[in-house]
């Protein structure tokens, strides 16, 4: 089932685009979710009988109900501006891991049972059944693209693959046929609130030893406060913050800006998670159920604005789906934007001249910034263009002395993934996270040589996980990946409010 | 009045038919599904005139592909240009008396023509000869390219080659407009000219040529980057 080896490509000077290797990848699937984990979430505990039916009646109400599909199946032109974007085709040169051809394996079957042509002359425009055989592509391919978007940028149409792999994921639970990892972890917000299944009492006692360690280590009450009610500002962050590092470390970086700040804020236990794994299964009601707690928690806590923390997906979510999901706002602040980005917020204060920073305790620090896919491409900061680009930069040089980019045509919106997003972080599939990271790897080895780069800083926490276990295997101390906010808690100064 | 017009003259009526019902079909598809949620590829423009400038860069420039790829950008710009002009150049046939611009852009159509069929080979090339483009091609990819070649070349045959009697061309398509038939010339390398572009007509709301007006439609670059501003619901 899982990929025996995982195999890490060697690091070219020069990347070059790969040869094709059919079913190079043909071996990498995701475990399947089990009935309990599915029916959970609604969906049928197992493949139904009568599935290809189904499946062809749920694609049908997919397309009428969302137009970005109706649109992208139809208007490709096989023209393969796509074909060398994707960073696990790059990685892998398994010829369905590019962006069109992975489209393909759901539009041939939507060519085949919803246009003329793919009823008529089937084999003239390459429709196809939907087999057993096209089933099985489908839970292998469509977990192998981490939607992030990076396609969508230059395809001539906006194409964006990742809408295609979301509804080839809700037509698959809509059959039974759930991935373990996502709806594993979708089914542990819904009970207890968070990813990780750490419950309230769990989450205080892990927050009062941060307080001591902070304290240990600064000499101040730095306070990292959980439900508490009139507080100003609720801060939602990814569970993974909570205790696996290096995520703690942006945690307590959050908790200095607000105790330097002199700003009141909490965390929730309802909402002890800024991830939404809805997303990943393309599903609009899971995404707002999980979403949903944020709302209910903000009302419950009475505060006025909420910010959310280090994770790339979750700020898509939050930025672009919140409003139309649990909006409207309207009993926030309206002097600050609903959601703000825990980068935002910093960002601010330092403008604002409310922090400031003593940089050489970062010198050890040689820093690149990994822009993670969803804040890049699929999200703003600030208000201003550009904005998700230039102030996670400009907190870490307001943090940071030594600071030095990837090559341009890696960051920003040519941003690669890092090979674990999109619901497949998770071990079954570490030979194909290791594959997607290569573009990536490139890019740090280049700063590394030339720079002596040490740290690669993001924002966003899958990107965290994935980097400390892949960066191993292509020679990197795992230590080098590490938060924007773990840079801001090195060197912020403290000691006005306390 | 001879039956290869009488042919000819309902074989237009119905490629016309098809190709007006059947992309105001698709367009309505479009236009009625609901976008349900904001997903702009970003960095997208904050405002609505953003927007249209993007959309303005996207359709007139071919922006995205400018930046994915220059060969098929350099080919896939050139022939649809090439394109506009051709058919620009072909407006003489349809109107009376000619409008200035189609008169103006006379001696541009021809060389357009060539234009056309070169970007047209250099799409075609990149189908055979890059491993990644020919594994996602399929024989209608190649078949449209054929059609679209055929289609240049004949009318490129009929300039240089062998020239037909555009006079009575032109009357016969005025006619047509105007439901009063005139005979068309029974001149091989015209017939076929035309059988052809009206097979293309009507197998464009069916093909990938949605690509036209679907462009227009994809919410990954029709849509603001304004989620927080502007709360984004739809019915």
């Amino acid at each position: 089932m899982a990929a025996a080896t995982v195999q890490a490509p060697p690091l070219r000077e020069y990347p070059v685009i790969p040869i094709l290797a059919p079913d190079a990848m043909a071996g990498s699937k995701p475990y399947p979710a089990t009935e309990k984990m599915n029916e959970a979430l609604g969906f049928p505990g197992k493949l139904v009988d009568g599935w290809q039916e189904k499946a062809v009646l749920k694609i049908g109400e997919l397309v009428a109900k969302n137009r970005g599909l109706r649109v992208f199946l139809d208007a490709c032109v096989h023209c393969g501006a796509c074909t060398d974007k994707c960073h696990y085709f790059l990685g892998t040169g398994d010829p369905k891991n590019m962006p069109v051809a992975r489209q393909d394996l759901f539009r041939k079957v939507y060519r085949r049972y919803f246009t003329l042509s793919g009823k008529l002359v089937p084999k003239l425009v390459g429709a196809e059944d939907l087999t057993e055989s096209v089933l099985e592509d489908w839970t292998k391919y469509f977990n192998q693209c981490s939607e992030c978007r990076r396609c969508s940028v230059y395809c001539p149409y906006g194409i964006d693959t990742a809408e295609i792999t979301m509804a080839a994921k809700e037509v698959m639970d809509s059959i039974g046929v759930g991935q373990k990892y996502t709806n594993e972890i979708i089914g542990k917000v819904h009970k207890i609130g968070n990813n990780l299944g750490l419950p309230g009492p769990a989450l205080k006692n892990t927050l009062e030893t941060l307080e001591e360690e902070v304290k240990e280590e600064t000499g101040l009450d730095v306070r990292f406060p959980l439900d508490e009610k009139g507080a100003e500002v609720l801060v939602v962050v990814p569970s993974a913050d909570f205790f696996a590092e290096p995520h703690v470390f942006s945690l307590v970086g959050y908790a200095k800006v607000f105790h330097a700040a002199g700003i009141r804020w909490t965390l929730s236990s309802h909402a002890s998670e800024a991830a939404n794994f809805g997303v990943f299964i393309g599903s609009q009601d899971q995404m707002k159920a999980i979403a949903g707690r944020v709302r209910e928690a903000s009302l419950e806590l009475g505060v006025r604005r909420i910010v959310v923390g280090e994770c790339g997906h979750a700020w898509r979510v939050a930025y672009s789906f919140w409003n139309t999901l649990i909006g409207p706002f309207d009993y926030l602040d309206a002097r600050y934007p609903v959601p703000q980005h825990i980068c935002e917020l910093t960002y601010d204060l330092i403008q604002r001249g409310a922090i400031a920073f003593d940089r050489e305790k970062n010198d050890a620090h040689v820093v690149t910034f990994h822009d993670s896919c969803n804040v890049a491409r699929a999200s703003g900061m600030g208000g201003i263009p550009r904005g998700q680009f230039i102030i996670p930069r400009a907190v870490i040089r307001a943090a940071a002395n030594r600071f030095h980019d990837m090559a341009p045509e890696t960051i920003n919106e040519h941003t690669f993934c890092c090979g674990g997003g999109g619901g497949l972080l998770t071990d079954e599939l570490l030979d194909l996270r290791v594959k997607g990271a290569l573009p990536r790897m490139e890019a740090l080895q280049k700063v590394v040589d030339e720079h002596g780069v040490n740290f690669m800083a993001t924002i966003c926490a899958i990107c965290k996980a994935q980097f400390a276990k892949v960066l191993p295997y292509y020679k990197f101390d795992m230590g080098m990946i590490g938060g924007v906010h773990q840079l801001v808690s090195n060197a912020i100064r403290l000691g006005r409010n306390d | 009045m001879p039956v290869l017009t009488i042919l000819y003259a309902c074989l237009f009526y119905a490629a016309a038919a098809v190709l007006a019902a059947g992309l105001a079909w698709k367009i309505a598809e479009y236009a009625r599904a609901p976008a349900p949620l904001k997903i702009p590829t970003t960095p997208a423009p904050a405002t609505q005139a953003g927007v249209v400038g993007r959309m303005a860069r996207e359709v007139v420039l071919f922006e995205s592909l400018f930046r994915a790829n220059k060969w098929i950008w350099l080919f896939g710009w050139v022939f649809h240009v090439a394109l506009l002009l051709v058919l620009v150049r072909h407006l003489r046939y349809f109107t009376d008396p000619v409008w200035g611009v189609v008169a103006i852009a006379q001696p541009f159509g021809i060389y357009a023509g060539l234009a056309m069929l070169a970007g047209l080979a250099g799409l075609w090339a990149r189908r055979f000869l890059v491993e990644r483009i020919r594994y996602i091609s399929t024989y209608s990819d190649h078949l449209m390219l054929a059609l679209l070649a055929a289609i240049a070349a004949t009318g490129l045959a009929m300039k240089y080659v062998a020239h037909t009697d555009i006079v009575s061309v032109k009357a016969f398509m005025l006619g047509l407009m105007a439901f009063d038939w005139q005979p068309l010339p029974a001149d091989p390398v015209l017939l076929v000219h035309l059988a052809l572009v009206a097979l293309l007509m009507a197998v464009f709301p069916a093909s990938k040529l949605l690509h036209a007006p679907g462009v227009f439609f994809s919410p990954t670059r029709n849509q603001a980057d304004d989620s927080r501003e502007r709360r984004h619901v739809t019915a």
